[in-house]
């Protein structure tokens, strides 16, 4: 091999050769979905990606838009730092998301709330119920701990590590991974206090639907739960991402309660410029 | 000082001893071994704290890696207070109170806007705290991350509710905690009138530390 491809030409056409080759974990340009919602056409298709179990991914995400996240297999584990496209200093602030919906466990309806009062993305559609506000990403040490190793540059990458590449990757840097929401694997919370994980595997194909409510970056880990005890298990993420409408004034999810309702009008104030 | 109840079980020199003032922030290197110990002077008084490692502030308190670490969302007696890279920085060594929060995060003008209304948006709060401490050392607002609040009362019912519920803390509680590293710890004497985690009245608290 090493031979033959000792020349620019040969080494040119064995890179060509691989042109068209599929795989599992890869993003489809452009991006082709066949099983958009009703009322959602080809034409309106942002991204279609498929995340590796350990893999990462970051991406622009416009106002408007709506991001599907299936866990194709029923262990994926999707830990996600959301910013302020225009401000990245504004950020998803998990305490407040919780503490100013009065509640611990996101699901349908829940906004994911920045720390300017905002709101960046609501949870449109969610038929896991099974995330996680508390524990955030796994890192180097506990990676290292649990499965003896835990570098990007390994076969057991961890999952703030990946979550800083994907911010690094928009400019942003160890200070900005701040702490996370991690969807399709999740807890319950006793009343002394105790984490119970709720690990799966689940259901091949739960979804969450996400809108985003502002211009964001968005950056998603696909790394095990720094809870899970198992050998290291985890399973392709897919995101697709389309092109919708602005929430608007009658929004139910926005008129629910007065701290939706104030948080979406916080958000416009910052668009009304 | 061996009259002062506020120094009872301390060992070692004090090094440092301050009253911070009600709505005040307080900003304070500690070293490696030394143990500060915070009163809750008249009771009822969420102390919002933070941490940086002084060698590295891009390496802070994280509440998630501390949390998921015990498995507990409450700090009690024994809890080690970890950073962003799984690392012990500080370990409460005591405390007279039941548990700690570090769920429900700091107050700031702006989510004071959601949770109570548009009213309250110049009332002062612990993030405007963390901000000015943080900007005189180098750090600003991205390095504001979720917080431990002392004294302060977050329960999850089975039903997932969560919020800020009356204190547990009373005149002269305190918690102690012992450096793991040379930390930067960063407090906002919590200025929120809105809910009960002060008593609907912010108080001074006092710092003592020892070597």
């Amino acid at each position: 091999m090493s031979a033959t491809l000792a020349d620019p030409n040969a080494a040119r056409a064995h890179a060509r050769a691989m042109d068209g080759t599929v795989v599992e974990a890869m993003p489809i340009l452009p991006p082709r979905a066949d099983d958009l919602p009703a009322g959602v056409f080809s034409d309106d298709l942002l991204w279609e990606e498929t995340i590796a179990g350990g893999g990462y991914a970051s991406r622009l995400i416009a106002r408007g838009t709506r991001l599907r996240l299936i866990d194709l297999e029923g262990d994926a584990c999707a830990s996600l730092m959301l910013f302020n496209a225009a401000t990245p200093t504004e950020r998803l602030n998990i305490a407040d998301t919780v503490k100013v919906q009065w509640n611990a466990y996101p699901s349908t309806g829940s906004l994911l709330l920045s720390d300017m009062g905002r709101v960046l993305a609501s949870i449109e559609q969610d038929d896991a119920g099974t995330h996680d506000a508390f524990c955030g990403a796994s890192n180097e040490a506990s990676n290292r701990r649990h499965y003896g190793d835990g570098r990007n540059s390994g076969a057991y990458p961890n999952a703030r590590d990946r979550l800083l590449l994907g911010a690094a990757k928009h400019g942003l840097s160890r200070r900005d991974v701040h702490p996370c929401i991690t969807l399709f694997k999740g807890v319950r919370i006793d009343a002394d206090g105790t984490i119970d994980p709720q690990i799966g595997p689940f259901a091949p194909g739960r979804a969450l639907t996400l809108r985003a409510e502002m211009d964001l970056i968005l950056v998603v880990a696909n790394c095990p739960h720094v809870l899970d005890a198992r050998p290291w298990s985890i399973t392709p993420l897919r995101a697709t991402a389309w092109a919708g409408p602005i929430t608007t004034a009658d929004d139910p999810l926005r008129t629910a309660t007065p701290e939706r309702r104030r948080a979406f009008l916080n958000t416009e104030d910052l668009y009304r410029r | 000082m061996e009259n002062d109840p506020h120094f009872a079980g301390l060992t070692g020199q004090v090094v440092h001893d301050e009253i911070v003032a009600a709505r005040a922030p307080w900003l304070h290197r500690m070293k490696a071994g030394e143990t500060l110990r915070v009163v809750d002077l008249e009771g009822n008084q969420a102390v919002d704290f933070l941490l940086y490692a002084t060698d590295d502030d891009a390496e802070r308190y994280s509440a998630q890696d501390t949390v998921a670490a015990q498995s507990n969302i409450f700090l009690r007696t024994g809890s080690v207070l970890r950073s962003n890279e799984g690392r012990p920085m500080m370990t409460i060594v005591g405390t007279s109170v039941e548990y700690h929060d570090t769920i429900g995060g700091a107050c700031s003008c702006e989510s004071n806007s959601l949770r109570y209304g548009h009213h309250t948006k110049a009332q002062h709060s612990c993030v405007d705290n963390f901000l000015e401490a943080n900007l005189r050392d180098g750090r600003g607002k991205r390095d504001i991350v979720s917080n431990v609040n002392f004294f302060m009362n977050v329960p999850v019912e089975a039903d997932g509710a969560l919020g800020i519920v009356d204190g547990i803390s009373a005149p002269g509680l305190t918690v102690d905690l012992r450096a793991e590293m040379d930390v930067t710890v960063l407090v906002s004497n919590c200025p929120q009138i809105n809910n009960p985690c002060n008593g609907f009245n912010p108080t001074p608290v006092r710092m003592i530390v020892t070597a």
